[in-house]
């Protein structure tokens, strides 16, 4: 800090208590001390109240005491003459401006001002579910557990490597898009909120027609300083959710969010005395925090990893247009956080990076589209000698879809054609499932599916900008090369629309699927001798190890073990290591000396044994990524699954956020686990404990989603109607309602000996 | 009393300079002037007299002389050097002791007064013992951690107990040279006995006790020393205070407190806040009552109170030479046996407390911590009875005085340096590894009259910071560089070098932190443990580039604290004369002051030296920390490599009118 800004974030720092503090007193009066007070979907009360005090917050009275402690971290502005040390006090100061903020948000939710709202024509793409008019009309407000865990892989494994926090309004608003874009083309995760005299890069954004939502990286909070706090629950939530704090463990949890969440604030325009308070906040986290006015720089190091306050005046940045300073800005603050960013140089006319993955191209915006209901699409990849692939061809066979009129369709085959001195037929899969990311990345650009059910749409946006049928192969030349040079050292792609050529290819296409799919049902646990773990998810989860076979793939759902052996060829020294299984201890429950050593050894000490195929006994730990929890319902004798989309209550009187708080943190709680939804489908699915018929209720969601996946199971088990016994939310959501259901349709698992 | 020294030779303290000038037109002398009159004892000063029995005085002054009994030239001045080391460790042990029973007398509930302020600090300090803290109340646990401190003192073998907070690697050092402390009483007594006639002759086997015995002073007495009285009288944080003759006051009963302990001088801060006692002073004529303090006591309840300081050692005559001094009240340590004959000057009562120090001629009025607020009632009262007294034709007060910042004790350091949440000695090491400091020095000790009064100190704190180090100190030396206005923020922006002034400007520091009184040179121990331990800068105190410094020293307790922070592994450069300094002419006269320098520093990796010439204490200080630096493998220091961050050019925007301002900060918007 320096005395100026010491003075200005203690300044805001009590003015915001002090409003707070109104408020509260203002809702106790209206409300009452016991009306209810909770963000959506979240498992973690008021996160930062809860992870920095400890206290879980229910009700508007619970706020009382939170409002006491904030009061005691506040301190006088520093003296205009002969001061005493301001740094800690402002720091603390920030922190007091958090907690006030968070307890105005709770408040506002009470009153049903958050999610901000929007004028009816504003869609999220992609966000928080608040139920009835989901997604139109309002800001995304905070991020809900569900969403945390689906980014949490990507956290981890380093594909989004941090979070910019933006506050304010950029100077323009081509400047606005600028940014964004750049923070996008790095895969940031970028949260606006702020303003600048009521306008806000929100605003701006929206003017230009940018999807804003979690499909794009890129989440509205709300157009004022306040909703950024916002940013800094999910910072604490990762901690408790990944790194297995418990809440009120705060230094911990700050330190871990310096040390692995790579996240900064960008002061957009004018900081005033509540940014610079918000600010002090942050930088308690480790968060820098850079503006693009002057503003006092500090620059020495030690609570933030490199410097804490730098100022970057827009007007004074070196660049030949406001495009190019805002590029170096952005720059500039992936520099100051140290954020590793790995960038995709792809030569298409549109962005790329994977941010724009999730970016979906809507039927007024459609050029073209591959695949779908009315053409078809497959794509397919297989190796071949390294003489017979001329490394960069890109081919294009048949007509571009110049002559199809606007929203209209073709067919489309694309087949790649690989060749490595380390390749090996069982990658082919792991590689041409790329194909789903890779071409995604691209803006403007949707891909769905994969193998002869792709689907690929081109937007009028990116067709106007050049994008053509052979930017498909520039793409994934470039990418494989990128994300599999070790395996990889020459990469062919063939665009076929020509329809002779392109149904001999389909025809060859499916051979190869089918000889896949067999090689793949063969694959089983026994006819391997080594597993591979899976360490991916401990540069944010420190103590969790993920032991991946043949038919347990990771809990993230983003792990098979074929892609762990790819990975081990492509990084040996990687977090993909193989176990050498060595002695069977005990195969019905899945004990190895191989696997518990690992076990013992990745984790720390922390676990000591790891059973494959139990959840009773030693179960599998999980980090935080997973896509289901399995949890025991004693009084059914059996399990019940519910998945990461289901925001509804449980029979086991939880919702899903809660019972990941207690699946999660790399610790072994017998009687849950968090999985893999493809784990459901294995024939080792908690086969030690009865397997798949111990299934006494699922997710709604999970049953349509995998109902094709489900009845196979189901005949291989021997009762094809198997699915019809397991309940749901719409039919049970007590235990007592649970239980008559069981009865009413003889659920197998009543009869089945007791699960422990 | 003739002088031989022009005024401003005595002293650069320019309220000094007036109240000398003040004893010479009344013809008074003072420790200046007696300083010129006395020359000191060549050979006493070389190290080289023996009076350690009958047989003796020996005086040595040839190469190859030895005593009656044979003792060589060496083996007299380490025994020499010893028992001045044991004499230091006894005093501020001794203070440790007695704090340690008004402790015991405070959990008991029989200490009239007191109470335990700062919980926490006993929470902590009982955590670093296994003493169980949860769920008992502060007393009890305030008692057994009482009864552990009471007991390092009289423990006969083992290991005392605070040196357990030293860093891994030290305290492998001090058990593989044998010289872990089993009690404070048996090492000085040890020390006395070894150093009796015809015991141990081996120069380097009684230093390396005199070693041991500082030891049990640094990690020992001084530690519980500095514990307790934070935990009785609270830890200090920053607080803003004043320094030098300047805060006594002309309309009110000034009571002056001298010496070291800050059990009775609490009290009287409590008592000179009683209504009535400030109603008894209103009804003798005066405006209320005026604290002040000299020396440690000064800076005792200047860094927990914010109570000024009259001055350092040197002040003390010169406090009572305003004529407007009723009481200087006294307990141990540094108090003159002058002061009595030159308060019969004025009206002055010099009041001795200590039933360890009585001074022939004062009035003795003896403290007794189970009827403390009493007492300390009874010593105002006194006080302001004398007011009456006061000649005003004789007052004469310098209206010079300086703000300053004290109370960084080493648990405020690490909450200033990342708040409740992220407390850490972090910033601080990350400021040395870069380089925007280039190293530590603490300057510490005391006021000698044989060099001008703060000169060195003055000289070498204000070049060390224009180097961009950051400088720690205590006791005198603390006070000489409050009284030149360096413990302020604002010396924090033009007094120090590009790389210091961003790190003051970041944490609102002063560029001088005062750590304390001379006891509390432990909490510079305990930093220097916590950035070790924080990491980056090696895994011992010795690896870190930090030098310790005593330009005007003359106590004994100055040559325990320079062994406890040499066995510590700290570099520690002492002004003036050494007390072993040796003849020229005699050859084997300076093997003992090489044994103090290159000897300990094989064994310790600190050392002890000698170097009366100031610019010659800055090159060797600077070296030394760039030997550490790249030893570390840190950057080589550049002046000019830091300095860019700060407010000036923030606030020179802001001076703008408000159109050009808006501009200059925010730029044009577009849209």
């Amino acid at each position: 800090m320096s005395r100026y800004i010491a003075t200005r974030a203690i300044r805001g720092a009590n003015a915001l208590v002090t409003e707070a503090d109104v408020m509260l007193n203002k809702a106790l009066a209206e409300k009452g001390a016991d009306t209810p007070v909770s963000f959506p979907n979240t498992a973690y009360f008021l996160p930062t109240i809860l992870g920095m005090t400890g206290k879980s917050i229910e009700k508007i009275g619970d706020l009382k005491s939170v409002m006491d402690y904030t009061r005691g971290l506040l301190h006088p502005v520093p003296a205009g003459r002969h001061w005493t040390p301001y740094l800690g006090e402002t720091l603390d100061s920030g922190m007091a401006t958090l907690l006030a903020a968070e307890t105005i948000e709770a408040l506002r939710f009470v009153y049903g001002l958050q999610p901000e709202p929007m004028p009816e024509s504003f869609t999220l793409a992609g966000g928080t579910n608040y139920g009835g008019a989901n997604g139109h009309g309002h800001l995304n407000g905070p991020i809900d557990d569900i969403q945390l865990r689906s980014w949490g892989i990507q956290l981890v494994d380093g594909r989004m490597p941090g979070f910019a926090a933006i506050v304010g309004c950029a100077k323009s608003n081509a400047v606005a898009v600028k940014i964004v874009r750049e923070l996008q083309r790095r895969n940031i995760l970028t949260f606006l909120s702020g303003n600048v005299n009521g306008r806000s890069i929100i605003h701006q954004l929206q003017e230009e027609g940018v999807e804003l939502g979690y499909n794009t990286f890129t989440v509205p909070f709300g157009t004022d300083t306040i909703s950024a706090i916002y940013a800094l629950g999910f910072a604490t939530r990762s901690a408790l959710t990944f790194g297995g704090m418990k809440p009120g463990m705060s230094r911990e949890i700050l330190l871990y969010n310096k040390e692995r969440v790579f996240a900064f604030v960008l002061a957009l325009g004018e900081v005033d005395d509540l940014k610079y308070a918000a600010a002090a906040g942050a930088i308690n986290f480790g968060f820098p925090v850079i503006a693009d006015t002057v503003i006092p720089e500090i620059l020495p190091t030690g609570v933030t990893t490199y410097e804490h306050v730098v100022s970057m005046p827009f007007d004074a940045i070196d660049g030949k247009d406001d495009l190019e300073k805002a590029e170096r800005l952005v720059q500039k603050c992936i520099e100051i956080r140290g954020v590793k960013v790995k960038v995709s140089n792809v030569d298409v006319p549109v962005s790329y990076g994977s941010a724009f993955e999730g970016e979906v191209v809507r039927k007024t915006d459609l050029r073209v589209e591959f695949g779908g209901k009315h053409s078809r699409a497959y794509e397919f990849l297989h190796m071949a000698k390294l003489d017979e692939v001329t490394d960069g061809k890109i081919e294009v066979i048949g007509p571009d879809f110049s002559q199809i009129p606007a929203q209209g369709s073709m067919d489309l085959g694309i087949v790649i054609k690989v060749a490595g001195r380390q390749m090996q037929q069982d990658f082919e899969p792991v590689l041409e499932r790329q194909v789903h990311y890779f071409v995604n990345g691209a803006s403007g650009i949707q891909h769905v599916g994969q193998r002869d059910i792709a689907w690929i749409r081109i937007s009028n946006a990116a067709a106007d900008k050049g994008f053509s049928l052979e930017s498909f192969g520039k793409i994934l030349h470039a990418r494989f090369h990128e994300d599999f040079g070790a395996i990889v050292d020459k990469v062919q792609v063939t665009i076929i629309t020509e329809p002779t050529l392109h149904t001999e290819w389909l025809e060859k296409a499916r051979a190869a699927y089918d000889f896949r799919n067999k090689r793949l049902a063969d694959l089983t646990d026994d006819k391997v001798d080594e597993f591979y773990s899976c360490t991916l998810c401990q540069s944010f989860a420190p103590n969790h190890v993920c032991v991946v076979s043949p038919e347990r793939l990771g809990l993230c759902g983003a792990y098979n073990w074929l892609d762990c052996k790819a990975s081990f060829s492509i990084n040996p020294t990687g977090p993909n290591q193989p176990i050498k299984l060595g002695k069977l201890v005990d195969f019905k429950k899945g004990y190895w000396q191989g696997t518990n050593e690992y076990a013992a050894m990745g984790s720390h000490g922390v676990v000591q044994e790891v059973s494959m195929y139990s959840i009773m006994e030693n179960p599998m730990t999980a980090c935080g990524c997973f896509e289901c929890i399995v949890m025991l319902i004693p009084e059914a004798n059996g399990v019940m699954i519910v998945s990461r989309e289901d925001t509804a209550m449980t029979p086991a009187g939880m919702t899903f956020s809660t019972l990941a708080g207690i699946a999660g943190g790399g610790l072994q709680t017998p009687g849950v686990m968090g999985v893999g939804k493809f784990y459901l489908i294995s024939p080792k699915f908690i086969s030690s404990d009865g397997g798949f018929k111990r299934i006494v209720w699922m997710s709604s969601v999970l049953k349509t989603s995998m109902a094709d996946e489900f009845k196979a199971v189901c005949a291989r088990e021997g009762d094809p109607e198997f699915m019809d016994k397991i309940a749901d939310a719409s039919n049970a959501t007590t235990v007592d309602e649970l239980m008559a259901w069981l009865e009413a349709h003889n659920h197998p698992a009543m009869a089945m000996e007791p699960m422990f | 009393m003739p002088k031989k020294r022009e005024i401003k030779e005595y002293s650069t303290d320019p309220a000094a300079q007036q109240m000398l000038i003040r004893a010479e037109e009344l013809g008074i002398g003072t420790a200046f002037t007696r300083a010129d009159n006395m020359v000191a004892c060549n050979i006493g000063g070389a190290g080289m007299c023996c009076k350690q029995c009958g047989m003796g005085p020996c005086r040595l002054t040839k190469s190859g002389d030895v005593g009656v009994c044979g003792a060589t030239i060496d083996t007299i001045q380490a025994r020499n050097l010893t028992r001045a080391i044991a004499a230091g460790s006894a005093a501020h042990s001794d203070h440790g002791r007695d704090m340690a029973f008004l402790l015991k007398a405070t959990a008991m509930g029989e200490a009239q007064g007191y109470s335990i302020r700062d919980v926490a600090k006993l929470r902590m300090v009982a955590g670093y013992y296994n003493i169980k803290v949860d769920g008992r109340k502060p007393e009890d646990v305030a008692n057994e951690l009482a009864d552990l401190y009471i007991s390092q003192f009289g423990q006969q073998r083992g290991e005392i107990v605070p040196a357990i907070r030293a860093p891994k690697k030290r305290q492998q050092i001090w058990r593989e040279q044998n010289v872990w402390p089993r009690g404070v009483d048996r090492e000085v007594v040890e020390a006395l006995h070894r150093t009796h006639i015809g015991d141990d002759q081996d120069p380097a086997h009684i230093l390396n006790h005199a070693i041991r015995t500082a030891i049990s002073d640094g990690w020992g007495g001084s530690m519980i020393a500095t514990d307790i009285s934070d935990i009785l009288f609270g830890t200090p944080a920053p607080i803003l205070g004043q320094a030098n003759l300047g805060v006594i006051k002309e309309d009110m009963v000034n009571i002056v407190v001298h010496g070291h302990e800050p059990s009775m001088s609490e009290m009287l801060v409590a008592a000179s806040q009683d209504p009535e006692i400030i109603a008894y002073a209103k009804a003798a004529g005066a405006n209320g009552i005026q604290l002040s303090g000299i020396c440690c006591t000064a800076n005792e309840i200047l860094m927990r109170q914010g109570i000024p300081a009259a001055g350092n050692f040197l002040h003390q005559e010169l406090a009572i030479l305003t004529g407007a001094v009723e009481a200087m009240v006294v307990d141990v340590q540094c108090i003159m046996q002058a002061l009595v004959g030159l308060a019969q000057n004025f009206h002055t009562a010099i009041i001795t407390t200590s039933p360890k120090v009585k001074i022939k001629g004062a009035t003795h009025i003896e403290f007794d911590e189970h009827h403390a607020l009493t007492i300390a009632k009874q010593i105002l009262r006194v006080a302001i009875d004398n007011f009456k007294n006061r000649d005003n034709n004789k007052t004469r007060i310098p209206q010079i005085k300086e703000d300053l910042i004290p109370g960084f004790s080493h648990e405020y350091i690490n909450y200033m340096l990342g708040g409740s949440y992220r407390a850490s000695f972090r910033p601080l090491n990350d400021a040395i590894m870069t380089g925007r400091i280039r190293g530590v020095a603490a300057i510490v000790g005391c006021n000698n009259p044989r060099s001008s009064q703060d000169y060195l100190h003055n000289v070498v704190v204000k070049e060390l910071l224009k180097q961009d180090v950051l400088v720690v100190q205590t006791g005198c030396g603390a006070i000489s560089s409050a009284k030149l206005g360096l413990m302020l923020g604002e010396a924090g922006l033009s007094e120090v070098g590009n790389g210091l002034r961003e790190i003051c400007e970041t944490v609102g520091i002063p560029p001088v932190l005062h750590m304390g009184s001379c006891v509390d040179n432990t909490r510079i121990l305990t930093v220097l443990s916590q950035m070790v331990e924080d990491g980056g800068l090696g895994d011992d105190i010795d690896q870190v580039p930090a030098v310790g410094l005593a330009p005007e020293w003359m106590s004994e307790k100055a040559l325990a604290i320079a062994a406890y922070v040499v066995a510590s592994g700290g570099y520690v450069i002492f002004g003036g004369s050494s007390p072993v300094s040796g003849m020229e002419r005699v050859n084997d006269s300076s093997d003992v002051l090489h044994y103090l320098s290159e000897g300990w520093e094989k064994l310790y990796g600190g050392k002890l030296e000698f170097i009366p010439d100031p610019a010659e204490m800055i090159r060797k200080t600077l070296e030394h920390i760039d030997k550490k630096r790249a030893a570390l493998g840190l950057p080589e220091y550049d002046p000019n490599k830091f300095g860019k961050s700060g407010d000036a050019k923030m606030n020179e925007l802001e001076a703008l009118p408000l159109a050009q301002r808006r501009e200059a900060i925010y730029g044009l918007a577009a849209d």
